[in-house]
């Protein structure tokens, strides 16, 4: 049996590994809420990783390296902009083009700059996030029960993980409680009633590209800066793909999405302790299985057999204004 | 792909266009090199040396551009039906698990050109089993076949983890691989083919795989643009409506092209896994999957521009492994970017110099032929 240490050990490192996750989910959420499809999440992380880590490396700021990963991102998102919105191209191949060129590029880029095989020097003091303790954790870490999970898993996370999960708040209020909100979901619905009441669709939707583009770079500014010491080659892994399959496993809703990278993160985290672990029943669970669950979730999920799937309905269709 | 242009001449739309995108994904990867601070110039030239100057070189660009033509034809049949196949790093990983179901049973006991056949029959079928389901799914279910190809490579990527450290794993060996297949279950290479025209192809891995995969360029020709099937699937990628008008099974057409898609890169795993390594490896796509849908957007579709786009894109691969002898700064991932760079010109930017383009046109036509104003009219 699990005694309560490692439980909370579990719970602290599925928080950990939901934040990049949530991150880049609630980017990918203003992006298909405004009707842009994006599959370049893993790309935009993979760049922000890669500049935050440089410059925090050469600056040695890791809120300066967080602003230009924030940058780098954006301007990706902004490629993805005009491919998509302005020339109304293919949104799906847009996004396949990001991906691979931020895959090549934070490997040739890092390699010409650190010739370190692509990884950026490792990022020390004031180069990183680092652990923030809430006031009174040292005091109550010994109350029973409410003590180590206030100390342990609420206190010591770093800056970043408390932004992305207040993002979700944010994110739900902006969307449902806002105007802005109001005609980002109507322009990925109906976007020709909104241009019928005079609001520019492209303007809007450039908007939701770069707030997703500024998502993306706190999620690979966290990876780089925060969860890691620097860049590593390839260091999301999947991860962006894993964001937008919890994207669609809570159908484009911001606290769902919250729980669906909770959940994936929580894959993560027990993927990594049940390798060879005896179930009864079950017999012998494979590591493998475990880290494809994510996305045999996800398949399962879009094929409607649990719950249903709906996408903002004018997603990945180009605008074009009549003429 | 919806045209909200113009219409234009087809040597503009199918040679000019693709010339130019082409052109500047170049000229931008050029931009880069010269941000490492080589010489784009000097890195051209070393590139087509190595994929070019010598016949292994050669041999090696021709390799590649076999998997290439497998995974850009698997790409293109999927587009032609309006389907979008990511998928085709999974299909093809789960195709060499057919290639070597036949490598590894009837290695020993057949011989190579019996066993060919059969290797392309089971890699076609395991491709194209790997992408029935997102295809079915699509069809009956309506989930979006881009992100459940995606999650299936990802699933085919974990299941054959699981095989090749598992079941597939020879008893005693560390590495994840399966064992060394028999005689039977090796294609022979063409090294001896060249070598009666007086080239030495060394070392480079180019087989028989080659002539499998240029077969199957002719015979995509043959099913887009002369069968019944082929025109089902044209009209259901350019009007789904038409083709349920028309009576088409729109469930069929789907699955049935997806099917085709999966298995021609399920194929891809015959000239990796039984032309070159002889054994069942982790990750040895190695990308080509996904190279398919950049050589697809180039050749647009056309087995004819897919051929020449996959060669192309062997030299990149080719070349790019020599030059990054000469040349530290820039290793392998240059093609990777390359590779984006292609796809995001010839692809989703292929309507950014169209106007200008149509209007130059225009423009030059208009000058050239001053009093022929009906035609001018006509063109739009």
């Amino acid at each position: 049996m699990m005694d309560l240490s490692s439980l909370l050990d579990l719970i602290d490192s599925t928080i950990r590994l939901s934040t990049p996750l949530l991150f880049a989910a609630l980017a990918g959420l203003y992006s298909e809420r405004s009707g842009i499809f994006d599959i370049s999440l893993e790309g935009k992380m993979l760049i922000a990783a890669f500049a935050s880590a440089s410059a925090a490396a050469v600056w040695g700021s890791v809120m300066l390296g967080l602003c230009v990963g924030i940058l780098a991102s954006v301007g990706f998102s902004l490629i993805h902009g005009v491919a998509s919105i302005t020339y109304r191209g293919n949104q799906i191949v847009s996004g396949v083009a990001i991906n691979f060129i931020a895959a090549g590029l934070t490997i040739i880029l890092g390699q010409s700059w650190f010739g370190q095989g692509g990884r950026t020097p490792s990022l020390f003091g004031g180069g990183r996030f680092t652990a923030v303790d809430l006031p009174g954790a040292e005091a109550v870490r010994d109350v029973p029960v409410l003590g180590p999970i206030y100390s342990g898993i609420l206190s010591g996370q770093t800056p970043l993980v408390y932004v992305a999960f207040l993002m979700v708040p944010l994110t739900w209020w902006i969307l449902f409680r806002t105007r802005f909100g109001l005609r980002l979901r109507a322009v990925g619905e109906n976007p020709a009633a909104v241009d019928t009441a005079g609001i520019s669709v492209t303007w809007l939707r450039y908007r939701a590209v770069i707030i997703c583009g500024v998502l993306c770079g706190f999620a690979g500014a966290y990876l780089a800066t925060a969860q890691a010491a620097g860049f590593t080659r390839d260091m999301t892994a999947g991860k962006g793909y894993i964001a937008l399959a919890a994207l669609i496993f809570a159908n484009w809703k911001p606290v769902p999405v919250m729980f669906a990278c909770l959940l994936f993160g929580f894959l993560d985290a027990i993927s990594i302790r049940v390798g060879g672990v005896e179930l009864p029943v079950i017999g012998q669970i494979s590591v493998q299985f475990v880290s494809a669950l994510p996305y045999i979730l996800t398949v399962i999920l879009l094929a409607g057999f649990v719950g249903k799937a709906t996408p903002p309905k004018a997603g990945g269709v180009p605008y074009v204004k009549e003429r | 792909m919806s045209r909200p242009y113009a219409k234009l001449p087809r040597w503009i739309d199918y040679g000019l266009i693709p010339l130019v995108n082409l052109v500047v994904a170049f000229l931008v990867a050029g931009l880069v090199v010269l941000a490492v601070g080589e010489s784009p110039l000097q890195a051209a030239v070393l590139m087509l040396r190595g994929a070019f100057g010598y016949a292994e070189g050669f041999g090696f660009t021709l390799y590649y551009a076999t998997n290439f033509i497998f995974t850009g034809l698997a790409v293109a049949v999927a587009f032609h039906g309006g389907l979008f196949n990511i998928g085709g790093e999974g299909q093809a990983y789960i195709g060499g698990l057919g290639v070597a179901t036949v490598a590894l049973s009837l290695g020993a006991i057949l011989p190579w050109w019996l066993n060919l056949p059969l290797a392309i029959a089971l890699s076609f079928a395991f491709g194209a089993l790997w992408a029935f389901i997102p295809a079915y799914l699509q069809a009956r279910r309506g989930s979006h076949i881009v992100i459940t190809t995606i999650m299936f490579n990802f699933i085919a990527a974990s299941l054959m983890v699981y095989l090749l450290v598992g079941v597939l794993k020879p008893v005693g060996s560390m590495a994840p691989e399966t064992r060394t297949f028999d005689v039977g279950g090796q294609l022979p290479k063409l090294r001896g083919l060249f070598e009666l025209f007086g080239f030495n192809l060394g070392g480079a891995p180019l087989n028989v795989s080659i002539f499998v995969a240029l077969a199957a360029a002719f015979l995509i020709w043959l099913l887009i643009w002369r069968t019944k099937l082929g025109y089902e699937i044209r009209t259901l990628g350019f009007s789904p409506r038409a083709a349920r008008y028309a009576g088409m099974s729109e469930t069929r057409l789907i699955v049935v092209t997806m099917m085709i898609s999966g298995g021609l890169a399920g194929m891809m795993a015959l000239n990796a896994v039984m032309g070159d390594q002889y054994r069942l490896a982790i990750d040895f796509p190695q990308g080509a999957g996904f190279v398919g849908i950049a050589v697809a957007l180039m050749g647009r579709g056309h087995p004819a521009g897919i051929v020449p786009a996959a060669i192309l894109f062997g030299m990149l691969y080719q070349g790019g492994a020599e030059l990054a002898f000469d040349m530290p700064a820039i290793s392998r991932d240059m093609i990777v970017i390359i590779q984006g760079l292609v796809i995001l010109f010839a692809g989703a930017l292929e309507n950014m110099f169209r106007p200008g383009i149509g209007a130059a046109y225009q423009w030059v036509r208009f000058r050239t032929e001053e009093p022929a104003g009906a035609s001018v009219g006509e063109a739009k």
